[in-house]
């Protein structure tokens, strides 16, 4: 993306007033998106994002600037505000030698940039029609396409030269349903760090097909149960559960800041034995994996609690730093205009060995979420929400009458030592966002089947 | 001048327009700088100026966009290409067109301050200092700051389409923010302040201070309520989330497209009659208020329900021709999107008393400070409303424990209907909504 002598050169001119650390990041982004509603393709776009970052750190004080100027000049500006906000005490120039590490960026089969855009326009109105024709209660269907490709390139001052070509494949399917008691909504998502292949894997159709039963299914819901009730947690969906009653909470940057129930907890027993929880951005494919991380750290898997005992928390630069401890691949940043932080990858909960069968039939009266919204955590408390967007009762050990949605709270260390069953059934869930300090970046997660003794259910029902 | 520049790129590019074709370019680019401070010293430092621009095009009537995070000529030129390409996927549709001049005032709103220049990054960061050693000294219960943040940015846009809009913005914008945590034995709690401006001296401190150590504070020792039916009082900064929520129904987008509770329910009543929303980015008092909407057209006072009866939608230039009707203003975008419809700067109509007043009058009940999740319980399509919350209880007419891990759940048409007083504490937050103490009657609250 630039020459190597020049990133080179800006990295010599970022430490020129004294610094510990230079880094510099070059993003290239162009993104293509599609959007169906009301039956109309109502817009294609394209988007091109290209610029640099630049940080200084000089004791605990880091400086940034980005520009979208990658010129010479651009980048040598940009590296003496990041300086100069570092506010470093001399130093002379300095030359970095750097050494290109190799990375090897997940394959893409078909380049989405290289298919047609007739072929992507075909896929939402193929989501249309099929939502449709699902029946008469159905009112409104939107879907919508997108692709991105980002190339980064990191470079620092210890001399790393790393870079990665991220390939990122997206399909959602929303469906609006009316009925007597009002209208409901439906949505499923696809999304992986893949190419155009992703719809061989995947049929737009059977997404379309399962939103439509979703907002149909939801018509007949009843009001959720409001109280503390056992709640059962399908496979694949489920995985928010863990990124906010545990996720969060075990970020370096939030434990460094004594922000986390789990600071000083390394070694103890935190949750339920059954439970293992792994952070793990090498999984093929997923969305969020990828080669590097956005400081130039591989990927790595990370085991966070095995066996109920919290292993080790998630590490930036900046953080493993302050430790002298290796990074752990967790730096990640939303783009070339901000600075990398801790953040997950593919947050998973690791397959027991109960039956989900087993699971729902040993339960006599609870709830079953067959599908999680969004969550939201306070790492310094450890309270959690999050939402249910797709749920049943279970009566008598099996499962009944849907539910309305609702959002459903718990405090994460009592919830992780309450998890008494994990299911052998493990699936990765839909794509996700992660938003944290004004950054999103993609997540993945993923869940076997597995139950909560006991849960606050948010619903109105008495 | 800057702005000027902007409005020449734009009006380079829609001179390009051929034959039928409608172009639109959007422009923006601001220049900001954020600090953290952590224990006294800078934690971080960023500085940058950032641009980009968003072209629109219809032809035939079908629309195609695309946007670039650059303003290099080479850019600018491939960013009109590939709309006009995107253009030809599209399905037809007759009611496409952009905005056109309506011959309402652009008002005068003085949103952009040549001080903010001058102000030395040391000053700035002394503000962020000067905020985390005020929260320190607040109360002996706060151990630590997660962190205290100065930003401050000066951004300037412009509108230009071939039907005639020519719309300059400039605006400057500044706060300070902390987040803290306090704790008492074994338990913690945490709590946020903030305050905003257009100059740094206009920022207050000791307000932001006091606001993070109260809310946290005040939380300590709290415990999980039992479930049941109650009244809530909704603090002022939760009612401005919960008017965002109920913003978004009254979109003509919404309406037109069958996602809106409110499509069939024109000139009914839908709220109490103590319900009075009014949506006016031309109130200069609004965080979010602007000139112009995201199309060019100046913005308005839209009074959206009346005391209680549901009085309009909201449109863009797209929404409204298809409603048969004429734009409200309220497209709202960035430069890297098509207008979309929203509200831009809600109100409710103040009442005319205080918070502890209100608080006597209900007796028994829940105030609510803080609610989580607003993303994942509220479907604002269904009306389903469930919350994670925190707050304290009401008893006597008065604040008594704090409580946590609970929930609030309604509908969005119940809650819109239960509501029994509006407070008289207008203020305006950083959110395209101002924040009042709200009362609403018969909320299903789960705890233990």
């Amino acid at each position: 993306m630039i020459e190597e002598a020049l990133v080179s050169r800006v990295l010599g001119a970022a430490l020129q007033t004294g610094g510990d650390f230079a880094e510099v990041f070059v993003e290239d982004k162009r993104s293509s998106s599609g959007r169906l509603d009301d039956g109309k393709i109502e817009e294609l776009g394209s988007g091109r994002d290209r610029g640099a970052g630049i940080r200084v750190v000089v004791g605990e004080t880091t400086g940034f600037a980005h520009t979208a100027d990658l010129s010479e000049p651009g980048l040598l500006a940009a590296a003496e505000a990041a300086s100069a906000a570092a506010r470093g005490g001399g130093g002379g120039v300095r030359t970095v030698e750097l050494t290109r590490a190799d990375t090897t960026s997940q394959p893409v089969g078909s380049r989405p940039e290289e298919v047609a855009k007739a072929t992507k326009v075909a896929l939402l109105q193929r989501a249309d029609e099929v939502a449709r024709s699902q029946g008469g209660a159905i009112k409104q269907v939107s879907a919508s396409y997108g692709d991105s490709r980002r190339r980064i390139l990191v470079a620092n001052s210890e001399g790393l030269l790393a870079s990665d070509d991220q390939t990122r494949t997206l399909f959602v399917v929303g469906v609006v349903a009316s009925g007597d008691t009002g209208m409901q909504t439906g949505r499923r998502s696809i999304g992986h760090t893949m190419g155009f292949e992703l719809f061989d894997r995947y049929q737009v159709e059977d997404l379309a097909r399962e939103a439509a039963e979703q907002a149909l299914t939801k018509l007949r819901a009843r009001p959720a149960p409001s109280g503390a009730l056992p709640v059962v947690i399908g496979k694949g969906g489920g995985g928010v559960l863990f990124h906010e009653a545990c996720g969060h909470g075990l970020e370096a940057d939030h434990i460094q800041k004594n922000v986390s129930v789990f600071a000083g907890r390394v070694g103890q027993l935190v949750a339920s034995p059954l439970v293992t929880i792994v952070d793990d951005g090498t999984i093929a494919n997923e969305w969020g994996t990828f080669a590097i991380d956005d400081e130039g750290t591989p990927a790595q898997r990370n085991v966070l609690i095995e066996d109920g005992v919290l292993t080790d928390y998630m590490w930036d630069h900046l953080r493993a730093a302050k430790e002298g401890r290796p990074r752990s691949g967790n730096g990640r940043r939303q783009s070339y205009k901000h600075l990398p932080m801790v953040r997950m990858t593919n947050t998973v909960l690791a397959n027991g060995d109960t039956d989900p069968a087993d699971i729902v039939a040993d339960t006599p009266n609870g709830v079953y979420v067959a599908h999680l919204g969004g969550g939201q955590v306070n790492t310094a408390t450890g309270d959690f929400v999050f939402g249910m967007t797709e749920a049943y009762l279970i009566e008598d050990g099996k499962i009944t009458e849907p539910l309305r949605e609702g959002n459903l709270i718990g405090n994460g260390p009592k919830v992780l030592e309450m998890i008494d069953a994990v299911g052998n059934d493990f699936e990765m869930g839909p794509p996700g966002t992660c938003g944290k300090d004004g950054q999103g970046v993609p997540v993945g997660d993923g869940v076997p089947t597995l139950r909560v003794t006991s849960l606050t259910v948010g619903g109105t029902a008495a | 001048m800057a702005t000027e520049e902007l409005l020449e790129i734009g009006d380079r590019i829609v001179a390009l327009a051929q034959g039928d074709e409608q172009v639109e370019v959007v422009v923006g680019r601001s220049t900001s700088t954020e600090v953290r401070v952590y224990e006294g010293d800078v934690e971080q430092l960023a500085s940058a100026t950032s641009a980009g621009i968003g072209v629109r095009v219809i032809s035939g009537n079908r629309q195609g966009f695309a946007y670039a995070g650059s303003l290099d000529a080479d850019v600018l030129a491939d960013t009109l290409a590939e709309a006009r390409d995107n253009a030809t996927f599209a399905t037809p549709d007759e009611w496409l067109g952009l905005a056109e001049p309506d011959g309402v005032a652009v008002p005068s709103l003085d949103l952009y301050r040549e001080g903010l220049g001058a102000v030395s990054t040391e000053a700035k960061i002394d503000l962020a200092v000067a905020l985390e050693k005020a929260v320190k000294a607040a109360d002996r219960r706060i151990t630590g700051i997660d962190a205290a943040d100065y930003a401050d940015d000066v951004s300037e846009g412009a509108v230009v389409t071939t039907t005639g809009i020519r719309a300059p913005s400039r605006e400057t914008s500044c706060y300070v923010s902390v987040s803290c945590v306090a704790q008492d034995g074994d338990d913690t709690q945490t709590g946020f302040g903030f305050s905003v401006g257009r100059l740094p001296d206009e920022l207050d401190i000791e307000v932001a201070a006091a606001d993070a150590s109260r809310r946290a504070t005040r939380l300590l020792g709290a415990t999980q309520p039992r479930s049941g039916r109650t009244t809530v009082v909704l603090d002022p900064y939760v009612t401005a989330q919960f008017l965002g929520i109920i913003g978004s129904t009254l979109s003509g987008e919404a309406v037109l497209k069958g996602r809106s509770l409110f499509a069939d329910r024109l000139g009914e009543e839908v709220a109490a009659a103590a319900f009075t929303l009014v949506d006016d980015a031309t109130n200069p008092l609004a965080y979010s208020s602007s000139e112009t909407d995201g199309e060019g057209l100046a913005s308005r006072r839209n009074v959206l329900i009346d005391a209680g009866r549901l009085n309009m939608f909201v449109h863009n230039a797209y929404t409204a021709r298809r409603s048969g009707t004429t734009s409200t203003a309220n497209a709202v975008r960035g430069f890297s999107s098509t207008p979309a419809v929203g509200c831009r700067a809600l109100s409710l109509a103040p009442g005319t008393k205080l918070q502890p007043e209100l608080l006597a009058d209900v007796g028994e009940g829940v105030l609510i400070s803080s609610v989580s999740g607003l993303h994942s319980g509220v479907n604002p399509v269904s009306g389903d409303f469930s919350t994670g919350a925190e707050g304290l209880r009401i008893g006597g007419g008065t604040l008594g424990e704090p409580l946590r891990e609970f929930t609030i759940a309604s509908t969005l048409q119940r809650m819109l209907a239960d509501v029994a007083a509006v407070g008289a504490d207008l203020e305006w937050l950083p959110m395209r909504a101002a924040g009042v103490s709200l009362v609403v009657h018969d909320v299903t609250l789960s705890g233990s």
